[in-house]
């Protein structure tokens, strides 16, 4: 029986407006990377999918590719394009 | 000491937290709300952001321009409601003399706009809103930015 693996994603943003919510849980099975949470995330909810399928990330709270490995309990945030200053 | 904050920056304290007898050059960017963009009349801004993970890579910033560089840095951006001609952010470097205290200036106000999870949100003159992309590729606002005042 394959781990599962519980991440919770954050929407900022303009990706916040089409997912329709700041965060959500998303369940994957072990081993996964940020690129399947993502997909995964893209589909569960009405808008979503106007997310790019290959959004700018991080995970933990750091720059990350979509490649990296997610482990259990992972913070897996969807970055819109930055525009501080 | 928080990077992000929801009242006026003051680069005056921030001038005076890295100034010293030491550091003969002190060079400061502020980065203001401009009332236009594309031609079109804006009204004011509004800044959001992943804020610990955007404390976190203001630290990395400083602490990357600090390993380059014999300066003192310090930095501040605005959260919330912003009017025209308030400052949104301000980097402030000094060191011995001007030239270092111009380059980690402009590194740290350069990487924040790709690396720190800020964004802002415009609202123009006709009534619609729109958050600002950049890069101009990330999905269209959804229809319902439109209608909203």
């Amino acid at each position: 029986m394959p781990e599962r693996i519980r991440v919770k994603v954050l929407f900022f943003a303009s990706y916040s407006d089409l997912a329709g919510r700041e965060s959500a849980e998303v369940i994957v099975g072990s081993p996964a990377t940020a690129g399947d949470v993502v997909r995964q995330a893209r589909a569960m909810f009405p808008g979503a999918e106007r997310i790019p399928e290959r959004p700018m990330v991080a995970l933990n709270q750091t720059h990350s590719k979509l490649a990296a490995q997610v482990a259990d309990g992972d913070e897996l945030a969807l970055l819109p394009p930055m525009a501080g200053g | 000491m928080a990077f992000l904050v929801r009242r006026p920056v003051d680069e005056r304290a921030l001038i005076q937290r890295v100034a010293a007898p030491d550091r003969g050059g002190i060079a400061c960017f502020l980065g203001t709300v401009r009332n236009h963009q594309a031609n079109r009349e804006v009204r004011r801004l509004s800044y959001s952001a992943y804020e610990p993970m955007a404390e976190a890579e203001c630290r990395r910033l400083l602490d990357e321009a600090a390993a380059r560089w014999p300066v003192a840095m310090a930095l501040e951006h605005r959260l919330g409601d912003l009017a025209i001609g308030d400052v949104a952010v301000a980097v402030v470097a000094a060191a011995a003399h001007r030239e270092p205290a111009f380059e980690a200036c402009r590194y740290v106000m350069d990487q924040l706009k790709h690396r720190v999870p800020i964004w802002k949100r415009e609202h123009f003159a006709d009534g619609t809103v729109a958050w600002v992309d950049p890069t101009g590729t990330h999905a269209p606002n959804p229809p319902a930015e439109v209608a909203r005042g």
